[in-house]
């Protein structure tokens, strides 16, 4: 070994600070109660750690997550932010996600390689344009850009696309979204896990939601594999593991499970930049700082409780994106990968209060969860923290299926289901 | 390629198939509460495990029942569904 590395290895020896604060703390052991505990290390359950910390001084708090920080769906997704939804609630809330957005970076002290590149719903036939229509309506009224442009427009910021798609399904137009972004995903997981964990809120990996106490309709405490808690609060953030957690206390809910498959190609020159999306190719690109070309699909068709990967999906997006880009046949597939979806009946999340008293969802988040990671810890740490739903998420409540007040927002999915 | 044994045309690829949902009884719409109206409208139960659903050969518009293991994504059995009336009396 060099001699010089010496002196470098001797400090670190003697105990010297590391001169940068590490991401977050690990805490050796579980206390015996917190205030809150929060179900699921993803983005939105350390989000709303770090909104009732930062916003309501509630900072007895402990995230428990079975296993790794931002290992499941934050880390799986295409990390595509936008707010051009079709539903007045949808509009309003995905809007004030993207507020938030802007400023996160210098609030963590932590680059999140947000990057605004706008984003393309392209439309090939009629029914499309009418959505595209809708949408951009619907969005402006609410003070959201967004407008149906012509092939041509797409064209210019794209000189790359086929506007013919091989002559299956040429393209007429689409919506456009300047406002669309993306973000580097782990970053936002382990910028509101240092968020937090500056404000005492403490983060235990590794650790198992085995049983939820329940006493007189209410929440008593959390049995974990490192010991149980007790508490009067809980908030589950588990996506694709939602039912599992809801059976710990008998909640039924009309979540369905579904993988969302994902890939990535070898890394390119940058000359994608704005995010494509065709609902009726299935499909929607974007190119990453990282040079990498991040591609979507549908869901798998059938409900499934696993992150297998196929190469029928990898064909099947494979297809419809040469239609769009036929250069691409010369790129190669880097990874592949899944994320378990929870998927609601009307495309819209389930948040806010449940029957059981001191237990607070934050579900149902299928394939549209990232974009709202902010806007979803800011409302639930509010919803927690005063035991009323805020009012950006009243529509989105669990009991609304039992009043068939369902909001309807699968028009505004990225592509078509 | 994974492929499903289809109870009328034998084994066949995945493609070929849709998934209709889990097998449920419906309850009496005129008797029952609009709460379990509701439930059965859209609860399911998504915890993984072997389920019982509709799975329809799509060319030949043949609907059968199939058992599936949900988190190992496997098919254990498949049979005609006629033989559900037959299940339900044991």
């Amino acid at each position: 070994m060099p001699h010089r590395l010496l002196k470098f290895a001797a400090s670190s020896l003697l105990g010297r600070p590391h001169p940068e604060p590490r991401m977050f703390r690990t805490p050796s052991r579980l206390k015996d109660r917190y205030e809150v505990v929060i179900i699921g290390g993803g983005g939105h359950g350390l989000a709303a750690a770090y909104y009732l910390a930062r916003d309501h001084g509630i900072r007895d708090i402990a995230v428990i997550e079975k296993g790794y920080l931002g290992g499941g769906n934050t880390a799986r997704n295409t990390t595509i932010i936008r707010s051009n939804y079709l539903t007045p609630e949808g509009v309003k809330f995905y809007d004030a996600s993207l507020a938030l957005w802007a400023g996160l970076a210098s609030e963590f002290d932590f680059n999140l390689f947000y990057s605004t590149r706008g984003h393309f719903t392209l439309a090939h036939s009629d029914a499309d344009l009418r959505t595209a229509r809708w949408r951009a309506e619907v969005n402006k009224h609410f003070g959201v850009a967004s407008e149906v442009v012509d092939a041509a427009f797409v064209k210019k910021l794209v000189p790359q696309i086929d506007l013919d798609c091989g002559g299956h399904s040429p393209i007429l137009g689409a919506l456009y979204h300047e406002p669309g972004a993306i973000a580097r995903h782990d970053a936002v997981a382990w910028g509101y896990a240092r968020g937090a964990d500056r404000q005492g809120v403490e983060i235990h990996q590794n650790t198992e939601v085995l049983g939820i106490d329940v006493r007189d309709g209410a929440v008593a405490g959390v049995r974990t594999s490192r010991g149980d808690i007790s508490t009067q609060r809980v908030l589950c953030a588990v996506a694709g593991s939602t039912p599992r957690v809801l059976k710990l206390i008998g909640l039924d809910s009309p979540l369905t499970i579904h993988p969302l498959q994902a890939m990535v190609s070898e890394p390119l020159k940058p000359w994608l930049d704005p995010i494509i999306v065709s609902s009726s190719l299935h499909a929607y690109v974007s190119q990453s700082a990282r040079g990498e070309l991040v591609m979507g699909a549908s869901l798998d068709p059938y409900e499934l409780h696993s992150t297998r990967s196929t190469l029928e999906f990898a064909e099947g997006l494979a297809v419809n994106m040469l239609d769009l880009f036929p250069f691409l046949s010369e790129v190669k597939v880097n990874r592949q990968w899944a994320g378990m979806a929870d998927m609601t009946p009307d495309f819209a999340p389930i948040m806010g209060l449940t029957p059981c008293e001191g237990f607070f969802l934050d579900a149902g988040w299928g394939t549209w969860g990232f974009k709202a990671t902010p806007i979803s810890g800011k409302t639930m740490a509010h919803t927690v923290a005063t035991g009323v739903a805020h009012p950006l998420i009243t529509a989105f409540s669990l009991q609304r299926f039992a009043r068939l007040e369902l909001t309807g927002e699968k028009g505004a999915a990225s592509v078509g289901h | 390629m994974k492929s499903i044994r289809c109870p009328l045309n034998g084994p066949r690829p995945l493609l070929e198939f849709a998934c209709g949902g889990e097998v449920r009884a419906m309850p009496d719409p005129q008797a029952c509460s609009d709460a379990e109206w509701t439930a059965y409208l859209f609860n399911r139960a998504s915890v993984p495990g072997v389920k019982r659903e509709w799975w329809c050969h799509t060319p030949s518009g043949y609907w059968f029942i199939a058992e599936r293991d949900t988190a190992r994504d496997e098919v254990l059995v498949t049979y005609d569904a006629a033989e559900l009336a037959a299940k339900a009396a044991t």
